[in-house]
């Protein structure tokens, strides 16, 4: 029998891909847990159709690339990708939104800049983005929390809803989305917007509804969740602080000033942290390994330009949330970002920063 | 008359920003001369120094200034495909495959004497392109195997072929960790 | 040059004195499984069958073998030994026969054959007699250092640095750092060794202490070994300038520049020393090396090895001898295959140590671990997936380095990139590959870029000598060229002058028939190459000189010149002229030579001056080249020797100092001395060639006495010869600066060219770097066969050759002798003692060669050579 010969280090440590991603995956559970209790059974719909196309469509891209797709299936990472668009869009969003959302993902955004690890743009990210380009009616359908709907659509309507447009009982998308005052209800984030657009001051447009007093039903809880589950994955060392940490402070500093500077004209910093998902894009968006910088002093950078764009875009730009938008900008200054931030090595006076031949 | 004088003006102002743009490009190229490497040197830098002829030129250096004189880049086997590909880097061409009538690259070998057959002709002492055989007429003469750049020559001038190449061997040193290579042993 | 260190000496001093200490960045934190083996006491060994001990264990050169196949030796005993600094010499680990020199799979990750000797042990353990330092502090340093290079210690915590050679820094030290911290998981090599042997290694370290005169010395060990943290405390409790430091655990905190690091928070500069930032660092390992070498004069034979690894029944550390093959140890340990999925044997820890190709491979000095893991333990490596780019591995590396880009540049070959991100300060711990998820071997492209890389500039540096010789070569053609043209003009206008005084009596008609010949000879000349044509031309200008042709030689000459004339005939159809020249050629020379012969050797025998005269007048055309008179056909013969002489000259002063101080064995201590004794001895051997007529005694007593190193039997001679070339190649490895210096030398020498000293000088050069090369070549496996024949026929075969070879070198320096005299009038017996010298730096494996010639002539057929060699010779002129 012949020895076997192999290179040192022979020791590893027992965390594959397929371990990282499911972590990231396990922590996702308590905010998808939330996001289901107040915005009803059509985020599992979601996730579940984002999961089935996300497998089948890997699945047969590397069977074309002859790749083996067994193993790439079981990394997890087309998964989560599916669940990170899946939670991102309304609910009751028709099923071909999210099919053809995942597909782009996978087979565009991914398989086509040559699978995992090197697309240059988050998957889940780019194809939200084509979404909202392309659909941009569906893709704003947001339910507001169901405690505010006069409709309380279980899982059969949801799945309904999102295969026909139509609850099981016969409701459209905008009677389910209509409240209690017969009023259609946006987000907080839209909310806001529209109202300091209307001149209203900050303060007057918390006394909408949706808001019930607090910084809006149901979406500070789902993003206390996500804040639940990121940091757990900090804790096990899945993702470094720098990233979110770099993101959620550059967002707090933009608001805190801005509200400062004018308290009516601007949000709270605690109402942008918890609005939108900002919480679920710091720990779980922009810090997918792949499309993300690499150095600590990067991330922190990467992190923090994220969060300023962000906080730019949802008060001066066109969109009431822009997490998608942003980490696009940044994920196409990840290579420089990169060059620029290499740590000093060992025994060197100073990095090298020369341009490389 | 004024449409005259509109393109009298034009004329005018268009020659008068060739000439002052013809002047700062001028002095320019005369201020910032770059003063690089004569580009056979450069190419001679890429090449292999076995000097073995086969492109069909005389050496190295001749060949170096073959190509800056247009020959093709693919004409050197023993720096194979790798030199190959610097060159069109250099000189900005397409890297072809290896010109197969110029030779094929090779493994690394080194000549070697066998000395017991060596007649002491100086035949080979003669060929040598870069003096790594040492002996003189009826001694007997050995290749300084660290200078030999193995480019053959001196196997055919050999009266006795009493030249071998041998080609040189892997130490730890030299060593590429090609692990799958080892020869595993058998163990019974 | 002097760096202000940072942090000062005080703060360091301050800093660990409240227990603080600072950290390095990433490192990973493997499971220990050092429980497996670190309650076991060190066992001693059995002997085993056979021990393999290969000649080079350590970072540096290898010493020259100094014990033949079969020798017995005894336990201790050197085996090689090596005026070089960076040798250390290997021992016979026990008594026993030496049954085999050769090639033998390395403990190298490369399984590649290297020079071992085999020894089969007598089982009587018998030691040598050993000779301890007494009271080494009253001794000088030097002597302590010898003692610990002659012991061969060399760093035995993984990279096999020469001890000595770390124990003589030229900076000042504030800092001796003891590194038992061993961080790899399994390894309780140097655990066991500080719980068992802590007195011992204080007392290594009392001798560091000696010799590096620190400021203060670290022990430091990691936490996880509180029991040698405790042995260390109490054997250095009473020495206050020893303190033992527990770091952290955390791989690799054992690495040098990483516990140099966490206990002075310094950073070795890159392509530095740890001397730089004034530490030096020895392992506990190597301390007790150095006690027993200095305290007990025992050499460094064996060493603590774990065997450890859940596919060990029994799991242990052992007091392995050097040379044992692995086997041997893993059938005490109890090796178990089947709980392996595959054989696997991991020599060193499971983070850096590499797998063995074979059960074969030795323990040599910087073995300290075998791991033999099941698969439950180390899993075999799944297949490597696509790079994540999650970092986790930058954030792992202790060298703060960006294994991700590294990778891709590796992979991609995109060498210089790599380089540009620091590659080469990748220190291999493989902490990054540790971590990977995609489970990149990352460690092995690292490898293999710096392999290509390392190879790259090899090539590139080789290339670029190579176009240094063939532009000098073709500047020498040239030269040549225009020496030739210069020839002729001058051949001709002599011919003019015997044309004009032609009518005189038939001297007269001789010296013209003469002149015709060479100017026949130098247009030949013209199309063959330059020496050839010296060669031819030497001859005759020698042959016009000595025309006084003796009758009682000629039925030897007759032989010879029946050959010229038929060689000649074979050119005449070039030109009819030169037959009549040909003769005149042949009879002067082959006289000429007899004479010489007979003055030297008047013994010989007519038969044998009869048999030996075809190839010796053939010979002598050669030999003679160098001492022609005049300067115009001596000039290629220079330019030809210069060149041989470019390699010639650096080694030339070197071989004459490394017999001397290998006789006195004065091993590698004195580096400095070496050195200076070449410099010195190439400016002697340089000014004994331009001094040699007058009468230099001090130049000429220091060549004798390098001659009289030279022992007195032939094959001691021949293996001198061989280790000459050995040493030479080794100073020419080690001094760069020297081959400059000495590139210049030769300059000068070709400048005197005119000067007849220098060129018979440079003549002894080249032949003699001749033999050097030869003997080289053959290096260690041909020296046993080279060794018995080339003896064997040099005494049997010739006498004559030998008698010859002097004729040859005393005629030569007859020649120049004679032009010289003329000013000088030199007395009778210098030109003797000159030759002999020159004698006996014609070295003897030169000789030897000469004899192998000489017979191989006589018996095959030297006339068919020769004419095959005219025909080829006329093939090329007419080409």
């Amino acid at each position: 029998m012949n020895y076997k010969l192999a290179s040192s280090p022979h020791q590893h440590v027992r965390r594959n891909t397929g371990q990282v991603m499911r972590m990231v995956i396990y922590a996702l559970i308590p905010g998808i847990l939330l996001q289901t209790w107040f915005f009803g059974f059509g985020v599992l719909v979601q996730i579940t159709l984002a999961i089935l196309t996300a497998v089948i469509t890997e699945a047969s891209i590397l069977e074309l690339r002859k790749r083996d797709f067994e193993r790439a299936i079981k990394d997890y990472s087309a998964i989560l990708t599916a669940i990170l668009l899946a939670i991102s869009i309304p609910p009751f969003a028709p099923w071909w939104v999210v099919v053809i959302g995942t597909f782009f993902a996978i087979a565009i955004v991914k398989q086509l800049y040559g699978g995992l690890g090197f697309n240059v743009f988050n998957p889940a990210m780019a194809a939200y983005v084509m979404l909202l380009v392309s659909f941009p009616v569906q893709m704003t359908q947001w339910m507001p929390a169901q405690s505010l709907t006069t409709h309380q659509p279980g899982i059969v309507d949801a799945i309904y809803a999102v295969f026909t447009g139509f609850s099981a009982d016969g409701f459209s998308l905008m009677q389910l989305q209509s409240a209690v005052d017969g009023h259609t209800m946006a987000t907080p984030l839209d909310a806001i917007k529209t109202g300091l657009a209307q001149g209203l001051t900050y303060e007057e447009g918390l006394q909408s509804a949706i808001f019930d007093g607090s910084l809006g039903i149901g979406w500070w809880w789902v993003s206390l969740g996500y804040l639940l589950g990121g940091l757990y994955l900090i804790r096990a060392k899945i993702i470094n602080w720098h990233i979110p940490g770099g993101m959620i402070a550059a967002m707090a500093v933009c608001a805190g000033i801005m509200f400062l500077v004018d308290g009516d004209r601007f949000a709270s910093p605690l109402f942008h942290l918890f609005n939108g998902s900002l919480i679920l894009g710091a720990f779980f968006i922009a810090t997918d390994p792949v499309s993300a910088s690499t150095t600590n002093k990067g991330r922190v950078i990467f992190g923090a330009a994220i969060g300023f764009w962000v906080y730019i875009i949802r008060t001066w730009g066109g969109y009431p949330d822009a997490i998608a938008f942003a980490v696009l900008i940044m994920n196409m200054a990840v290579p420089l970002i990169d060059y620029y931030t290499r740590p000093r090595t060992y025994g060197h006076q100073k990095t090298n920063k020369g341009v490389p031949k | 008359m004024s449409l005259l004088w509109a393109i009298l003006t034009a004329l005018l102002a268009v020659g008068l920003l060739a000439i002052v743009f013809g002047a700062i490009l001028g002095f320019a190229s005369v201020r910032f001369k770059v003063e690089g490497d004569p580009l056979v040197e450069q190419i001679d830098e890429l090449l292999p120094q076995t000097q073995c002829g086969q492109c069909g030129y005389p050496g190295c250096k001749p060949y170096a200034q073959a190509i800056a004189d247009g020959d093709d880049i693919n004409k050197c086997p023993p720096g194979g495909d790798a030199t190959i590909k610097r060159l069109a880097d250099l000189m900005g061409v397409e890297a072809t495959s290896l010109d197969a009538a110029h030779g094929v690259e090779d493994i690394k070998k080194v000549a070697f004497i066998r000395e017991d057959e060596c007649i002491g002709c100086t035949k080979c002492i003669q060929a040598c392109p870069v003096d790594a055989i040492l002996g003189a007429a009826k001694q007997m003469h050995t290749v300084i195997s660290d200078e030999c750049t193995g480019c053959d020559l001196c196997v055919d001038p050999c009266p006795v072929d009493c030249i071998d190449m041998i080609p040189t061997q892997a130490t730890p040193s030299s060593w590429r960790w090609n692990i799958d290579t080892i020869p595993v042993r058998q163990v019974s | 040059m002097s760096r202000v260190l940072t942090p000062s000496f005080d703060d360091i001093i301050k800093n660990i004195e409240q227990n603080k200490l600072w950290d390095f960045p990433g490192g990973v934190f493997p499971a220990q499984q050092k429980e497996l083996s670190n309650n076991l006491s060190i066992e001693n060994m059995s002997l085993p069958e056979r021990l393999y001990i290969p000649l080079k264990q350590h970072i540096g050169v290898e010493g020259q073998l100094i014990v033949n196949l079969g020798d017995h030796v005894l336990k201790g005993q050197a085996l090689t030994r090596s005026a070089n600094p960076f040798a250390v010499p290997v021992h016979a680990p026990t008594s026993g026969t030496i049954l085999n020199i050769g090639p033998h799979i390395s403990a190298h990750p490369s399984a590649l054959p290297e020079q071992t000797l085999v020894i089969e042990p007598d089982k009587l353990d018998k030691w040598i007699a050993l000779s301890p330092l007494q009271d080494y502090q009253s001794l000088p340093k030097v002597a302590v250092l010898e003692a610990i290079c002659n012991a061969g210690v060399s760093g035995m915590g993984g990279a096999g640095f020469p001890t000595h050679i770390k124990a003589s820094p030229k900076k000042d030290v504030e800092f001796v750092i003891i590194n038992g911290v061993e961080c790899e998981p399994y390894i309780t090599a140097d655990d066991r060794l500080m719980r068992e042997h802590a007195w011992q290694i204080r007392q290594g370290i009392d001798v560091l202490c000696h010799l590096l005169s620190p400021k203060q010395i670290y022990i430091a060990i990691e936490d996880n070994k509180p029991e040698a943290i405790e042995a260390m405390r109490v054997a250095c409790q009473q020495s206050e300038h020893y303190k033992v430091v527990p770091i952290a655990t955390k791989y690799p905190a054992g690495g040098e520049k990483q516990l140099i690091q966490v206990m002075t928070n310094r950073e070795v500069p890159k392509q530095g020393l740890p001397i730089d930032v004034g530490v030096i660092m020895h392992n506990v390992g190597t301390c007790y090396a150095i006690a027993d070498a200095v305290f007990s004069g025992k050499p460094l034979i064996q060493r603590v090895v774990t065997v450890t690894g859940q596919a060990v029944q029994t799991p242990k550390n052992l007091w392995a001898l050097i040379g044992a093959p692995v086997s041997h140890l893993l059938d005490l340990a109890g090796y178990v295959a089947d709980k392996q999925a595959q054989k696997h044997i991991i020599m060193g820890g499971p983070m850096m140590g590499f797998t063995l190709a074979s059960d074969q491979v030795p323990v040599v000095k910087i073995t300290n671990c075998l791991l033999l893991p099941t698969k439950d333990e180390i899993a075999e490596p799944e297949a490597e997936q696509p790079c994540i780019r999650c970092s986790a591995c930058a954030d792992a590396c202790p060298v703060s380095l960006l294994p991700q880009q590294l990778f891709w540049h590796s992979k991609a070959k995109e060498l210089d990139k790599a380089q540009d991100y620091n590659l080469f300060d990748c220190i291999e711990c493989g902490a990054c590959a540790y971590v990977c998820p995609s489970e990149i071997p990352l460690v092995h492209y690292y490898r293999v870029a710096k392999a290509d890389i390392r190879l790259e500039q090899e090539e590139k540096q080789k290339s670029d000598k190579a176009r240094e010789r063939f532009e000098s070569r073709a500047g020498r053609l040239v030269r040549e060229q225009e020496a030739r043209d210069e020839k002729h003009r001058k051949a001709a206008e002599a011919r003019k002058e015997a044309m004009q005084n032609k009518g005189g009596d038939a001297q007269d008609k001789i010296a013209a028939a003469l002149a015709r010949a060479k100017a026949k000879k130098a247009q030949q000349a013209e199309l063959t190459s330059g020496e050839e044509t010296s060669l031819h031309d030497t001859n005759q200008t020698t042959s016009e000189q000595t025309s006084g042709t003796s009758k009682d030689d000629k039925v030897a000459a007759a032989i010879a010149r029946a050959k010229a004339k038929k060689a000649q005939k074979a050119d005449s159809d070039q030109l009819g002229t030169n037959t009549p020249a040909a003769s005149e050629i042949a009879s002067p020379a082959a006289p000429d030579e007899n004479q010489l012969a007979k003055n030297d050797s008047p013994g010989q025998s007519k038969d044998q001056r009869v048999a030996a005269a075809i190839a010796r007048a053939k010979a002598k055309k050669a030999e003679q080249s160098a001492h022609v008179s005049t300067t115009e056909s001596s000039t290629p013969a220079n330019l030809q020797h210069s060149v041989h002489l470019e390699s010639a000259a650096p080694t030339s002063a070197g071989r004459s100092s490394v017999p001397a101080l290998s006789k006195d064995q004065r091993v590698a201590a004195a580096i400095a001395k070496a050195k200076a004794k070449k410099d010195q001895q190439q400016v002697e051997a340089h000014n004994d060639e331009k001094n040699t007529l007058q009468v230099d005694a001090p130049t000429n007593n220091e060549l004798n006495e390098v001659h009289s190193v030279k022992p007195v039997s032939k094959d001691e001679r021949v293996a001198a010869a061989i280790a000459k070339a050995k040493a030479k190649k080794a100073q020419k490895l080690a001094a760069d600066e020297t081959i400059k210096a000495s590139e210049s030398l030769t300059a000068t020498l070709s400048r005197e060219q005119a000067d007849p000293e220098s060129d018979s000088g440079q003549e002894q050069a080249a032949s003699a770097n001749q033999a050097d090369d030869i003997a080289t070549k053959k290096e260690n496996v041909s020296v046993d066969t080279l060794d018995p024949t080339a003896q064997k026929k040099a005494r049997i075969a010739v006498a004559v050759a030998k008698a010859k070879a002097k004729a040859k070198k005393l005629a030569q320096q007859n020649a120049n002798t004679a032009r010289t005299d003329n000013i000088d009038a030199l007395p009778a017996s210098e030109p003797s003692e000159l030759s002999s010298n020159e004698d006996s730096n014609n070295l003897p494996s030169s000789e030897a060669e000469q004899a192998l010639d000489e017979k191989k002539r006589r018996i095959a057929a030297a006339v068919a050579k020769a004419k095959a060699k005219k025909a080829a010779q006329m093939k090329s002129s007419e080409e």
